[in-house]
């Protein structure tokens, strides 16, 4: 029996008919009481936007209980879940709808955890979406080991609708990714 | 239709050849994570792959979980990729099947397989696809199951075709299965691809030559498996996948669990 891990390869161009299916990015109901949008663009070490990237996320529920209902594929609009799944469209742009997720300890830093694929990216990348102005970010032990930049690509921005979250593959801005090893 | 205006490659295969094989001798030895994000002969890795090593996280309690699908998010039948159609779709029929592990070997239960592949003659049902091989009408090529109580996963499909991709000139990307997949813990996520025994398009192909090392390169080859063909009807392959990352403590199941 193998027990090399399998690698990873890219997810290439064409699994846009496959892998996104209807109700995937609303983990709540658009508009439903209590439901913000998570949204933002992704984009390349040009700063072009990648029109075919996909991104995953996984969080609490707004009381900071980890979800174990299955009805992701088939959402009846009732059960959290706490996973969801966005492609970019051709501006590189995502959007979620779902809750602000809550923290799972006293004093801990709530966050989304993200994984992100896309064509050029020969496997999956995985990071946090921390909430802005969060009370709990200042003791959080992977913020406080981040410089300040570094720590700025990991905090979403609040906006009229609920929060923004840009990825940046590469460059400038470039999105601080993490290992779990 | 309208696509994109791409600029076309001007670089050969042996252009290609010669980089990767450049790469693979400069990282011999070295214990590098594979595949290498930064794999300049996948022309579109270039401006994609991050240029700071990742940062390391102790994984906290929504990481040490993992998404849970069940029984109310696929339908026994979409296992079977030959079924779209009013009629047989055209190919190979192969039955694809494996088991699901965590890295110390143990079975990742009723957890989510995704699949995709181009149909026989190498052609996706896709907006964007542009190689002019014959669509089948009886192929979507997308597929979904959930593993069983031992982690065993099994797809009936036809055998995919190779496909051009622009990368270089006369590019050609080995058969391949899409295969996504969820461990025990979010950490464990994988997207990866399948790959049929002795391809002669392996030693060409900058995707799977991005994974430097043989042996990390054979664990996304398949295995002719005679026990999986159905006798008379189909061939079969067997390709286990094994997941790792850290996740939640391990509990035994219930007798009553299997
Ligand atoms: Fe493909």
């Amino acid at each position: 029996m193998s027990t090399i891990p399998t690698p990873g390869q890219t997810i290439g161009p064409f699994f846009g008919y496959a892998l996104p299916y209807e109700g995937d990015a609303d983990l709540v109901p658009p508009g439903s009481p209590g439901s913000i949008r998570l949204h933002g663009w992704v984009y390349d070490g040009a700063g072009n936007p990648i029109p075919d990237a996909l991104l995953e996320i996984w969080q609490t529920d707004a009381e900071g209980n980890v979800p174990q209902a299955e009805g992701s594929l088939h959402r009846d609009g009732w059960t959290f879940t706490g996973w969801g799944r966005a492609d970019t469209d051709l501006n590189g742009h995502y959007s979620f709808s779902t809750v602000l997720p809550g923290a799972t300890a006293e004093g801990a830093a709530p966050f989304f955890a993200l994984t992100v694929f896309a064509r050029g990216l020969l496997d999956k990348l995985q990071t946090r979406i921390y909430l802005p102005e969060h009370p709990a970010n200042a003791g959080d032990p992977l913020l406080v080991s981040l410089s300040e930049d570094e720590r700025a690509t990991l905090v979403a921005t609040a906006d009229a609708t609920g929060l923004r979250f840009d990825v940046h593959l590469q460059g400038d801005r470039e999105t601080t990714f993490l290992n779990y090893g | 239709m309208t696509a994109p205006t791409k600029k076309p490659p001007v670089e050969t295969q042996a252009d290609l050849s010669a980089e990767i094989a450049k790469i693979e001798a400069d990282s011999e030895g070295r214990n590098v994570r594979q595949p290498l994000l930064d794999y300049p002969p996948y022309r579109s890795s270039i401006l994609r792959h991050p240029t700071k090593d990742p940062r390391h996280a102790d994984p906290e309690t929504i990481e040490l979980w993992a998404p849970c699908f069940g029984h109310s998010d696929v339908d026994p039948l979409e296992a079977d990729l030959t079924i779209a159609g009013s009629n047989e779709p055209i190919g190979e029929r192969i039955t694809v099947s494996g088991r699901v592990l965590d890295g110390e070997g143990r079975p990742v239960r009723d957890q989510l397989v995704e699949i995709w592949q181009a149909n026989s003659a190498g052609r996706y049902i896709h907006k964007h696809e542009q190689h002019p091989a014959p669509l089948d009408p009886n192929f979507t090529g997308v597929g979904r199951c959930i593993t069983d109580s031992e982690g065993r996963y099994r797809f009936q499909t036809i055998k995919p075709g190779p496909y051009p991709w622009g990368n270089h000139i006369n590019a050609w990307r080995p058969a391949h299965i899409h295969f996504s997949l969820f461990g025990r813990a979010f950490t464990q996520r994988l997207i990866t691809q399948m790959y049929f025994p002795s391809d002669p398009l392996f030693a060409l192909d900058p995707i799977y030559q991005s994974i430097t090392s043989q042996k990390d390169r054979d664990a996304l080859v398949a295995t002719y498996d005679h026990d999986l063909t159905i006798p008379e009807y189909s061939m079969g392959y067997s390709w286990d996948i094994v997941l790792t990352g850290p996740s939640r403590t391990w509990t035994e199941p219930e007798e009553g669990d299997l």
